[in-house]
């Protein structure tokens, strides 16, 4: 089935962000009513899948749970995270509350962590105006080394800007260039540590900085995933020789 | 590493990660949270202006009504009887017109079946059987839950029913609960199996879990039908007497929830984690275009096409049932026999709890079949309320008969749809055995109760 | 310095958080509201029922019951204000 996104028609955009958003709004308005909602496999929690048609290309738009983290351990994180960082999307859209940046910028700046393809969508810019909150766009666009695109998906204002930018990172044509968060140095050298013995491990595609982080943290629930993806489509035995050999 | 001859496995980067771990003391979550917050401090220092005066005043206007002491909750009633109004008053001319709609079509394929010398028993399994089980549980349910579902989402776009939740907290922490389960009781009012979908609100494990078992003592649109016609059967009118009665079955639903949740949290459930914290976003203008779309087809159609494809087969076996005959007596009278005993002790008899177990598949036809039963007609039937009363009293019904089958109405097990939307949410046949146990304990003990003091009291 | 729990706040005041007590997911969950420490949280307003709390915490308005609210420890830093 689609469990992670690797059999669902490509291209393949992942849409994150924090609950109440406006990231349904913005998946309904970017679909249309072309969607539907189905459940995965084995889990709790609905994930609506939809197309939306931008410049001869159909882009498969998959609507992640809201999360607040990718860290915690709630079923909805668990899917975002596991979608994000095994679904392979070939862009992810950060859904991100203009009213509350500071509060949203948390999940934003971990998902930079996971992927690189990264755009962030401002929405709610309508209820920010009204409230006479001011953001400079240009500058948080710097400052993230991703994409902005403000947005007001209630009123359809910057969907097409979206699609537009989303079809540039797709097509390679836009190099998003991510500027996660550095943690302290003790915490940083342990991951690197343990990133370049994963790197080792796994097969592309795998983000080892990233799992590194997780498995440093304690979160166990991730294991089996890279488990897979260690083994993967080939024989046990057959990864570890060839990985041994690779370095 | 490979240099000096290691073999580079999983196993041994999971157990370097382990130890990386301790090594930083275990506060490795403090440790990027601090990370990331200060840099997103920073950034938003840079980046955004906020003015000092606070523009979004309203907003706070309306939570000092909506979470103030003394209109908090008269305020969050008057809504919840408002929507339900709006739902029962709004869905009868629909709901009529659809069964009349049905029933005249359900002719046409009685004339077409009778010209064309179909066999009796297809006509009896598909016209008698499917055909009337599905149309009736469409007629009944279809036009309160496209009212209900909308007026619901509505409110829940408005920013409205987190309020609800605010308020509520401490009656639901009293019984180890979360104040989001009001929410998916208010949402089992229209549906249960809608309302156990609507527990994924609730991020903690425990909480949910509790939410989940517990909604259906919420009665559903499915059941409220049989609650009014009893209701007004046991007050001799449709008043405000009986009104007063139906109000009275909800809250002994509500106690339910609440003693259940109560007893959940301190024994089986008691271990699992649990944690509150409760987002007040802002209100919002509700979009009322998206709102009735939504609900259309997330809600009501979800939940109507589960029902139709239940209540199918069910048709079908409650008609097999009702007309295969076993030394003159239908299975069903057969049934009704073995079960009367136990009927008896609860202050029902055989044919009601039968009604009641084969309305598994969907309470709006747990009726249709206790008259089926009792008419001995073969197929679902739908009489007056004048000849209801005759015919229940020349079965030895009393008033204490209404009660307790209102009471086991609203307290019984959750129907097939719940109980299968209950196993897929929680991915456990465990559970799911007790979310049907344990309302069919209480059921079981209260009526129970009520049989026995009513008859100590009046031997 | 005197240091409160968080569900000691008075409506209106705001205070600086300076250690999060809370252990397992109580703790995760704290945490990625941005109840780091340096934080500053206001409380806003008590439910209907006087419990839980709803508290500005980094823009956002999140209601915290009083078993999650002493678990942070803050220190007092401004009196009643506006509600921002």
């Amino acid at each position: 089935m689609t469990r992670d996104g690797t059999e669902l028609p490509r291209p393949v955009v992942a849409l994150a962000g924090n609950p109440n958003t406006g990231k349904s709004t913005l998946f309904n308005a970017l679909t249309g009513l072309k969607q539907h909602t189905g459940n995965w496999p084995g889990k709790t929690v609905a994930c609506a899948r939809g197309w939306y048609r931008y410049n001869g290309q159909t882009v498969t738009l998959v609507d992640l749970p809201g999360t607040y983290s990718l860290l915690s351990d709630s079923p909805e994180e668990r899917i975002t995270r596991d979608f994000l960082c095994f679904g392979r999307p070939d862009a992810t859209v950060v859904v991100v509350d203009a009213t509350c940046l500071e509060r949203n910028l948390n999940l934003i700046f971990q998902i930079m962590e996971v992927n690189t393809r990264v755009v962030a969508c401002l929405n709610l810019m309508d209820e920010a105006r009204r409230r006479g909150i001011r953001i400079d766009v240009p500058a948080l666009a710097r400052e993230l080394g991703v994409p902005v695109v403000p947005a007001a998906a209630r009123r359809g204002e910057g969907l097409t800007l979206l699609k537009e930018t989303l079809h540039r990172v797709i097509e390679g044509r836009i190099h998003p260039a991510p500027r996660p968060v550095s943690y302290d140095p003790e915490l940083e050298a342990a991951v690197a540590e343990l990133a370049a013995d994963l790197a080792v491990l796994s097969r592309e595609g795998l983000n080892p900085r990233w799992v590194a982080l997780c498995l440093i943290a304690g979160d166990e629930s991730i294991i089996p995933k890279i488990r897979t993806f260690c083994n993967g489509k080939e024989t046990q035995g057959d990864t570890h020789v060839r990985n041994r050999v690779t370095p | 590493m490979s240099e000096i001859g290691l073999p580079l496995d999983l196993h041994f980067v999971l157990s370097r990660a382990r130890k990386c771990g301790e090594r930083l003391g275990g506060d490795v979550h403090d440790r990027i949270a601090a990370a990331v917050y200060k840099r997103a401090e920073m950034l938003a220092a840079r980046v955004v202006q906020t003015p000092s005066e606070r523009a979004g005043e309203w907003d706070a206007r309306l939570d000092d009504i909506f979470t103030s002491r003394a209109l908090g909750y008269p305020i969050m009633l008057l809504l919840l009887g408002m929507v339900f109004w709006l739902t029962l008053a709004g869905a009868n001319v629909p709901s009529e017109l659809l069964a009349a709609v049905f029933l005249d079509v359900e002719g046409r394929l009685t004339a077409f079946c009778a010209a064309h010398a179909v066999p009796p028993v297809v006509h009896g399994i598909l016209v008698e059987g499917v055909y009337r089980t599905v149309t009736w549980v469409v007629a009944v349910m279809l036009p309160p839950m496209a009212i209900f579902f909308p007026l619901f989402t509505l409110l829940e776009d408005l920013g409205y029913l987190p309020r609800v939740a605010f308020n509520l907290d401490r009656f639901f922490k009293a019984a180890g609960a979360h104040g989001k389960q009001a929410l998916t009781m208010g949402m089992g009012l229209g549906c249960n199996a809608a309302g156990v979908v609507a527990c994924r609100i609730i991020e903690s494990p425990r909480e949910r879990l509790v939410a989940t078992l517990t909604n259906v003592f919420t009665p559903c649109n499915g059941r409220f039908p049989t609650l009014l016609l009893l209701a007004s059967l046991l007050t001799g009118g449709s008043g405000p007497a009986a009104a007063a009665v139906v109000a009275g079955v909800v809250l002994l639903g509500v106690a339910a929830t609440w003693t259940v949740s109560f007893v959940l949290t301190r024994s089986c459930l008691r271990g699992l984690p649990s944690s509150f914290a409760l987002e007040l976003p802002p209100y919002r203008p509700p979009q009322w275009g998206r709102v009735i779309v939504r609900a259309a087809c997330d809600r009501t159609l979800v939940v109507l096409r589960r029902a139709v494809t239940v209540a199918a087969p069910a048709g079908a076996a409650v008609w097999l049932v009702a007309n295969t005959h076993w030394g003159g007596v239908s299975l069903l009278g057969h049934l009704a026999g073995v079960l009367d005993p136990l009927g008896r002790a609860i202050g029902l008899d055989g044919f009601i709890v039968a009604a009641f177990l084969l309305g598994l598949p969907a309470n709006e036809i747990v009726f249709p079949i206790l008259l089926m039963g009792y008419l001995a007609t073969g197929s679902m039937v739908e009489i007056g309320l004048g000849d209801l009363r005759t015919l229940l009293l020349s079965r030895g019904w009393n008033g204490l008969t209404a009660l307790n089958m209102m009471v086991f109405s609203v307290l019984h097990f959750p129907c097939a749809t719940t109980l299968l939307t209950i196993l897929k949410e929680t991915g456990s046949c465990r559970w799911t055995v007790l979310a049907a146990a344990i309302p069919t304990l209480v059921a079981t003990s209260v009526c129970f109760a009520t049989t026995q003091v009513a008859r100590a009291l009046n031997p | 310095m005197t240091l409160f729990g968080l569900h000691e706040l008075p409506v209106g005041c705001t205070g600086e958080v300076v250690a999060v007590r809370a252990t397992g997911p109580t703790r995760r969950r704290l945490l990625d509201l941005g109840l780091v420490p340096g934080t500053r949280v206001k409380a806003v307003r008590k439910s209907a029922a006087g419990d839980p709390v709803a508290f500005r915490i980094r823009g956002a308005l999140v209601a915290l019951r009083r078993e999650e609210g002493s678990t942070v420890l803050v220190r007092p830093i401004s009196m009643p204000g506006g509600d921002r």
